[in-house]
């Protein structure tokens, strides 16, 4: 492997794991003396290797250098080795010679507890997934700045505030206990949910589709089911969504990045592994009696696992979709909603279901209220469309509507 | 924003309804609450079955019942969000139950603290 591929490749798989590690180690208060070790290890790869040629065993080598820039960092710097020994209740002597453990089952735990504690309830919700990215997935800030359309500065400000909160808040870096998991759960599954959705389909932000964040969103919570209390009816159906939604990822853009819509999707590239995954983990989400809406969601993207348009498929979906607007709703869940609903009830009825949505500074609006008015009156269905066109944000969703419109660029 | 209770009230609640009508039934009323909640105004709500319903009066007295066949029997409700009773009314006009002859839905504002 070439040297420049090797490095970000490492990169992406090691420095969230050094990170975790040294984070667990001094406490959810010095997350930042944690990324400065873990960036300072790479630098000294740089430093090194280009000229002592790169080492047998290079992740190896990553962690003997973090090991020892920590336990370096620790000696140096007697005040701050108080301060975590004490934090930690621990004999500053005893913690400055303590082992780090770079273990594959320690750097597992300690992800799966940092992933806690980053979506600790006191920080707000888009700080969690900015510092999900960073800690849990490696990324840069510049990296998240773009995911989320701000800028670096923003970024900066809120991972900020995120990390002092932690301090503030004394948050350990410790797996949640009986009676605290449920409702920790519930914030670590909406980070996952929410990064997922991110990739998978950005309303605001090119390229909309960014498969890299469905990946680290998939890793992540596979690695919360491996954990046993975690392991809940909710997070399996969370887990079988990302999957069922997964499947189609290969067959939604063509060679030059335009989307494909689900309709004219090629279904022979869906992915049929990550199908029967969803369809596994659907049925290990089936226990219990809290329908959450995971659950719901889930199902609703099972049935688009199947491309035929039958009346059955439509009238679950409509089924779900009635479900899911009474415990979550969304303008979107509204408007997908309304598209079932014109499959089992017609267009005239789901264009008066659409008009009482009020959602008129949505684009995707009035893209349903063009689809539903086409056949019916195409005069007005292309008003609603170039009204679509206007509001549209992306050039993806552009690209969309022009097609429909029959204009092509 | 004001919250509104939707009283479903039955003729005849005793009916006897074929496995078809029923199903028929439960989609069209799923389909209602998700219309409502599809504008974001569904706060909650719930059937009241019969069986094993009682009435307790004056003096503890308790009595089985009611039972679906007498007049007038509230069959369940749902909660919704509006700006006014008018929009509430729009909301109950649409409920499945109004199918029924004699059938009624009562619109009643829910009292608040302030």
């Amino acid at each position: 492997m070439e040297q420049q591929e090797l490095i970000p490749h490492l990169f992406r798989t090691e420095f969230r794991k050094i990170v975790a590690v040294l984070g667990k180690h001094f406490g959810a208060g010095h997350l930042d003396v944690a990324e400065d070790l873990a960036s300072d290890t790479f630098a000294a790869a740089l430093e090194t290797w280009p000229y002592r040629g790169i080492p047998a065993n290079p992740t190896a080598w990553l962690y003997a250098v973090a090991r020892n820039k920590a336990l370096n960092y620790l000696r140096r710097n007697r005040h701050f080795t108080r301060e975590v020994a004490d934090q930690l209740k621990k004999d500053p002597d005893d913690f400055q010679e303590s082992e780090i453990d770079l273990s594959e089952g320690n750097i597992r735990d300690s992800q799966l507890q940092m992933l806690f504690a980053v979506c600790h309830p006191a920080i707000s919700v888009p700080a969690q997934v900015g510092l999900a990215l960073r800690i849990l997935c490696g990324f840069g800030i510049d990296e998240i700045a773009t995911a989320f359309l701000t800028n670096k500065e923003t970024v900066n400000k809120r991972l900020f505030r995120a990390r002092e909160t932690l301090r503030r808040e004394q948050v350990a870096i410790e797996y949640p206990g009986e009676g605290e998991i449920e409702s920790r759960l519930e914030s670590v599954l909406t980070t996952l949910y929410l990064l997922f959705s991110e990739g998978y389909y950005s309303e605001s932000r090119e390229p909309v589709i960014r498969e890299d964040l469905c990946a680290e969103a998939m890793r992540l919570t596979a690695l919360l089911l491996e954990a046993g209390p975690a392991n809940s009816p909710e997070a399996n159906a969370l887990f079988a969504l990302m999957s069922f939604q997964a499947s189609r990822l290969g067959a939604r853009q063509n060679g030059s990045g335009e989307l494909i819509l689900y309709q004219d999707q090629d279904e022979s590239l869906w992915d049929a592994a990550l199908i029967a995954q969803g369809a596994r983990y659907l049925n290990l989400a089936s226990r219990g009696s809290r329908l959450s809406r995971y659950h719901l969601e889930a199902g609703i993207a099972y049935w688009h696992t199947i491309k035929e348009d039958t009346r059955e498929k439509w009238e679950n979906i409509l089924y779900l979709y009635n479900l899911l607007l009474q415990v979550a709703y969304s303008p979107v869940a509204a408007l997908n909603r309304t598209y079932a609903f014109s499959k089992i009830h017609g267009k005239e009825a789901a264009i008066r279901e659409a008009e009482r949505l009020k959602l008129s500074g949505n684009p995707y609006y009035f893209t349903l209220l063009g689809e539903l008015h086409s056949g019916l009156d195409d005069e007005k269905a292309r008003m609603h469309f170039e009204k679509a066109l206007e509001l549209a944000r992306t050039e993806a969703d552009r690209r969309v509507i022009q097609q429909r419109l029959g204009i092509r660029k | 924003m004001e919250q509104y209770a939707l009283i479903m009230r039955h003729e005849d609640g005793g009916k006897v309804a074929s496995p078809e009508q029923m199903e028929s039934w439960m989609k069209q009323t799923m389909d209602w609450i998700g219309g409502i909640a599809a504008q974001n105004k569904f706060v909650g709500g719930t059937g009241l079955p019969f069986d094993d319903a009682r009435v307790v009066h004056a003096g503890n007295m308790v009595t089985n019942g009611p039972f679906g066949d007498i007049k007038e029997t509230i069959g369940g409700f749902i909660t919704v969000k509006a700006e006014s009773v008018e929009e509430a009314v729009e909301f109950a006009k649409g409920c499945p139950v109004l199918q029924g002859e004699g059938n009624t839905v009562e619109v009643r504002r829910i009292a608040r603290d302030h």
